[in-house]
């Protein structure tokens, strides 16, 4: 099934990677795809890692949890010991470079190393480290394109809190620019 | 049917009931459904309905036995263990017959269990709901749309044959994000000649009881609750079929197991085997014709589940134990995984069990 992107995204409660899954979801209905979003919850919530599961896809998705994703992106530690092995050959891997100073141990997979957290204090908006990762997954990645990203943002942001609407924005294209 | 947007499968059972009509929910949190409380807390009394955190799981049964008795639509919620606490209720809801809509978001048990999907509570579902004999409809959503639609097909099951509709579901299916057309609300709601809804002194009293102490009597209501049941059986059942028509394998699946089910099925037919799916969307009543029909060209079935493996018997039976059935299960939270299913359909491929 290639015309499926599988996506994980993890890292400590509270970094906002539920949040940015979403974000990716409702970009990928917003383009006419199928598309799943399945969190973890439980204990594991508080303090260790958060995760969740998004598929993109041309047909009906089948499964919505992901083991072997196509997409890794990591906010922690911990997510990249327990998910590098689980990558799909030639995944590319997201990781916040400000957190996690290892490199990765594969080396058939595609990494890509970006300070979003330190970048995301610099520009002011600390707790959009996250979003500037979806930028630059959307950059690297082919299962979605960066038009339109606001429309997909205004489903996402709450409207009592619209103001936070361009600081997504900045953060997104924060990352979508952002070059090694 | 309106723009698609992305909602949980709980929140997708929380509005589809408001869209059915229903203004009236009790019920006691627990993981992994409380967001379905969550929401009707929030949405209820903004549009005069009631919601109601209950003191307890049987206080929450017995509400829902309350309203159900004045013919209003209304449900409750929980997850397996709290189902269990409710199952008193449940039967007294069937020796009344009351119409009512139950929602278990399965989670692994026995006991307290955990909080990570299962699908353990299927005996418990659709053979012992409570004490006696009875029967509740039993729906089983495979995706966030479902769990909208197969809410307002519950309450008008229920409805129609005066019963519980239970919507069996699992942490998965309740936490998972999906895009969902709701429809608009356009409900209409039967004559309820039996509720007790005030006589205005105009007509005989309604009386609504479960107790029966004269045997020759409620054996009488037992008979003709059966035939209602049997009409059910002959009418009412559903379920998706996914390549069965030349296949040699049938794989069963329902909810969550069916989806891991179907990526198994995709990759053995690129391998070039014959393989199906059944994936019953009702499990009360069991949809036992299309397995007939399926076993005239599958030389095997192999049930998945997220149980020690419960729907299996079904299937046996469903097939008069004419073809061997295999069980391809894990249990406590876990799921089977697409490969763990392809591995199995090899072996039932390889022919040798």
């Amino acid at each position: 099934m290639k015309n499926t992107t599988q996506i994980l995204i993890a890292g400590f409660g509270g970094q906002g990677v539920l949040f940015a899954g979403k974000f990716i979801a409702y970009k990928g209905l917003l383009e006419g795809k199928q598309v799943s979003w399945l969190p973890s919850y439980g204990p594991e919530m508080r303090g260790g890692t958060a995760n969740c599961s998004v598929i993109i896809s041309e047909d009906p998705v089948g499964s919505p949890i992901v083991s072997t994703p196509d997409v890794l992106t990591v906010m922690n530690l911990p997510s990249l010991d327990k998910y590098e092995a689980k990558a799909a050959e030639g995944a590319k891997i997201f990781v916040d470079s400000t957190l996690i100073s290892r490199k990765l141990e594969r080396t058939d997979v595609e990494a890509f190393y970006v300070p979003s957290t330190k970048m995301a204090a610099d520009a002011g908006i600390p707790t959009l480290a996250n979003m500037i990762l979806v930028g630059k997954m959307l950059k690297e990645c082919e299962m979605l394109s960066f038009d339109e990203v606001e429309a997909a943002l205004r489903k996402v942001v709450s409207a009592k809190r619209i103001e936070l609407l361009d600081y997504n924005l900045k953060a997104l294209e924060a990352g979508y620019n952002f070059k090694d | 049917m309106a723009e698609k947007v992305l909602m949980k499968g709980n929140e997708a059972i929380a509005e589809a009931a408001i869209i059915a009509g229903c203004r009236h929910y009790f019920g006691y949190p627990i993981t992994p459904q409380t967001e379905i409380a969550a929401y009707m807390a929030k949405r209820m009394p903004k549009i005069g309905g009631c919601f109601l955190q209950a003191e307890s799981e049987i206080a929450a049964i017995n509400m829902v036995y309350g309203v159900a008795g004045t013919g209003k639509r209304v449900m409750t919620s929980s997850s397996s263990p709290g189902i269990a606490l409710k199952s008193e209720g449940l039967s007294y809801l069937a020796g009344s017959d009351l119409p009512a809509l139950v929602v278990n978001v399965q989670r692994g048990g026995p006991g307290l269990g955990g909080i990570q999907p299962s699908q353990s509570d299927y005996f418990q579902a659709t053979k012992a709901g409570g004490h006696g004999d009875f029967r509740m409809i039993v729906l089983a959503p495979a995706s966030a749309q479902e769990m909208a639609d197969l809410t307002i097909k519950g309450f008008d099951l229920a409805d129609k044959y005066r019963m519980t509709s239970m919507l069996l579901a699992d942490g998965t299916m309740g936490q998972m994000m999906e895009p969902v057309a709701l429809p608009e609300a356009s409900y209409v709601l039967e004559e309820k000649p039996w509720a007790v809804t005030g006589t205005k002194l105009a007509r005989p009293h309604n009386i609504i009881n479960s107790l029966s102490l004269v045997p020759e009597e409620l054996e009488m209501l037992n008979f003709k609750r059966f035939e209602k049941y049997a009409e059910i059986e002959k009418t009412e059942a559903m379920c998706e079929e996914f390549m069965t028509e030349d296949c040699d394998i049938a794989v069963v699946a329902f909810g969550i197991a069916a989806r891991v089910s179907k990526n198994a099925v995709i990759a053995a037919r690129s391998r070039g085997i014959k393989v199906g799916l059944i994936r019953p969307i009702t499990l009360w009543p069991f949809p036992t014709d299309v397995f007939k029909k399926v076993a005239k060209t599958a030389k095997h079935f192999i049930s998945v589940e997220l149980n020690m493996g419960q729907m299996i018997d079904d299937v046996r039976l469903a097939i008069d134990c004419s073809r061997p059935v295999s069980l391809c299960n894990r249990a406590g939270g876990m799921i089977p995984t697409p490969e763990d299913v392809l591995a199995k359909i090899e072996i039932a491929a390889g022919g040798n069990n």
